[in-house]
């Protein structure tokens, strides 16, 4: 009973604020709806046993993702009637990729109720239940598919890397605190005590 | 057991209770007993600190309201509860009200695993680990909403500090936590306590004197005040450049709210601390007769010593410029985290620890 009206708590939140990220007017209200539907979609995977999957949403995309979207969009300064004169132009390519979503979904639906496809070998048993989600999920990832897992990491690193390599600028005449240069330095390399002669000049 | 622990859905099964509404009964009087203590704590230990910092400064510190000035806390926050609340006109009214009670919210919330017993902990998931640090990276949007909301300059400066700031420190606690996991071989938050019953020569509990953790032990108390934007590392409110930083437009409950949340936040990094290098709810050596203290003591007790550091830094530790807070966070902290990482798995694999 308690799973069924969590579901559908969590399910209506959901659709209603991912509606909501499209009807906000302002996009810093849909980047705060988007992360309501986040902490939803985190909420069904706890509901289905996945508490594992449910944190990494958390973490990852409400704790490091939309907090880069907010800063960004935090800052842009945004004409809201400029960005609606453009509404009219781009209704007809809106129009078609609404249209080819809506046939996709259909086909998609069509194809799940004529029966599951096969990919592959067999898939890995459902999780075992003494085993934990972490455990279960790792023993998998690091066995079956470490190379897949791999991979994905190395696409990653590329396109950080990538990312570094074309923001990355060498600025001139800037000062840059040097920590280590800064600690090495005595006083003996600095200050000098003279036992001046009066009326002469000080030989700096 | 204690006279807190989970054994309660069973007692109010005995009660004539059907099993759910014994465990939301349960469930329910935990969360209260938590939070009103946790509300409560908050408010004496805003004493303390306040007591330390003069005793740092050769001050007397509060000691006006009730014996020794122990009532303090309670005056501010009457004082400021009969405050009126202002709303600036050009804020963003619906944000503006509800940063505040995201910062408080979140600062409750990750409290639901933190074990202060053995076995008294309100939620005893497979996940508490990550649970705490999915919670403690929500804590930047109450900040952010807030410094976005007033529509105004200094508060949004802070919300753009805060939110680097975040998530520059979230890495390097990440891998950290990380080593802890790999030594304690769970993210259950109660197994990482057991996992350091005798863990150095046999006798200590604590994973803090283990030569390979005590380095990330200390990075990691670094990283607490960091996260919770505690001096040296408060940037987000740092007066001289930003007035009162994100909170600058806030007055009464709303700004109570503020303080409430950050030191609940301090709290739970005091006990993330303790729970996680020291042992938690374990007496320091391993030794029978100190099983008789109640656990809760000891774990009470090395909160106070956190708490107690966190108070002697901020009193005597000056401000870090913000160039030097980046450079620490992501050219000190995440390589050397990374390198323990690796240094230590490579050390369990090398002596067998998952065999």
């Amino acid at each position: 009973m308690i799973q069924v009206i969590s579901f559908y708590i969590f399910a209506a939140i959901l659709l209603a604020s991912a509606a909501m990220v499209i009807f906000a007017r302002n996009p810093v209200h849909s980047v705060l709806w988007l992360i309501v539907a986040f902490f939803n979609a985190a909420g069904l995977m706890v509901l289905v046993g996945a508490e594992f999957i449910a944190m990494l949403l958390v973490i990852v995309y409400v704790g490091a993702v939309a907090v880069l979207f907010l800063f960004v969009v935090m800052m842009l300064d945004i004409d809201f009637a400029e960005l609606r004169a453009g509404f009219m132009r781009n209704l007809p390519l809106g129009l078609l990729l609404a249209i080819v979503l809506v046939v996709e979904l259909i086909l998609g639906i069509g194809a799940f109720r004529a029966g599951a496809v096969e990919l592959g070998g067999a898939i890995a048993a459902a999780t075992p239940a003494d085993k934990p989600n972490i455990e279960a999920m790792g023993s998998l990832l690091y066995t079956k598919y470490v190379f897949l897992f791999e991979t994905a990491g190395l696409i990653l690193l590329v396109a950080m890397v990538g990312a570094i390599v074309l923001t990355h600028r060498q600025r001139k005449g800037i000062f840059v605190q040097d920590i280590s240069s800064q600690n090495q330095r005595r006083p003996q390399d600095s200050v000098r005590n003279v036992n001046q002669p009066v009326g002469q000049g000080v030989e700096l | 057991m204690s006279w807190f622990d989970l054994g309660m859905t069973e007692r109010f099964q005995t009660w004539g209770m059907s099993y759910e509404w014994a465990w939301f009964t349960a469930t329910l009087a935990g969360i209260l007993m938590i939070s009103l203590l946790l509300m409560l704590s908050v408010a004496m230990i805003i004493y303390a600190e306040r007591k330390l910092w003069a005793a740092f400064a050769l001050r007397r510190g509060p000691n006006v309201v009730g014996p020794w000035g122990v009532l303090q806390s309670f005056a501010d926050g009457l004082k400021v509860f009969l405050q009126e609340t202002i709303i600036p006109s050009a804020s963003n009214r619906g944000l503006f009200l509800i940063a505040p009670i995201i910062t408080f919210t979140v600062a409750l919330m990750a409290w639901a695993v933190i074990p202060f017993n053995s076995g008294a902990v309100l939620a005893d998931i497979n996940v508490g680990l990550l649970y705490v640090l999915a919670i403690s990276s929500l804590g930047v949007y109450g900040v952010v909403i807030a410094g976005w909301a007033s529509n105004s300059k200094y508060p949004f400066f802070s919300a753009m500090r805060a939110a680097a700031q975040m998530i520059s420190y979230e890495v390097s606690i990440g891998f950290i936590l990380i080593c802890v996991v790999l030594w304690a071989g769970t993210f259950n938050m109660l197994g990482i306590i057991e996992a350091q019953k005798g863990h150095v020569l046999g006798f200590v509990n604590a994973f803090g004197l283990n030569p390979l953790l005590f380095p990330i032990a200390v990075m990691f108390l670094i990283s607490a005040m960091a996260e919770t934007a505690r001096a040296p590392f408060d940037l987000t409110e740092a007066e001289s450049e930003l007035v009162a930083g994100y909170q600058t437009e806030y007055s009464s409950m709303s700004f109570a709210l503020y303080w409430l949340g950050e030191y609940a936040n301090v709290l739970l990094m005091c006990t993330l601390n303790a729970v996680l290098f020291w042992g938690g709810y374990l007496p320091p050596v391993d030794w029978a007769p100190l099983y008789y203290v109640p656990g809760i003591i000891w774990l009470f007790a090395k909160i106070w010593i956190f708490f107690f550091i966190f108070a002697w830094v901020k009193a005597t530790v000056p401000r870090y410029r913000y160039d030097q807070l980046m450079r620490l966070g992501w050219k000190v902290f995440l390589p050397i985290s990374l390198f323990w990482v690796f240094l230590v798995s490579g050390y369990l694999m090398y002596t067998g620890h998952f065999a």
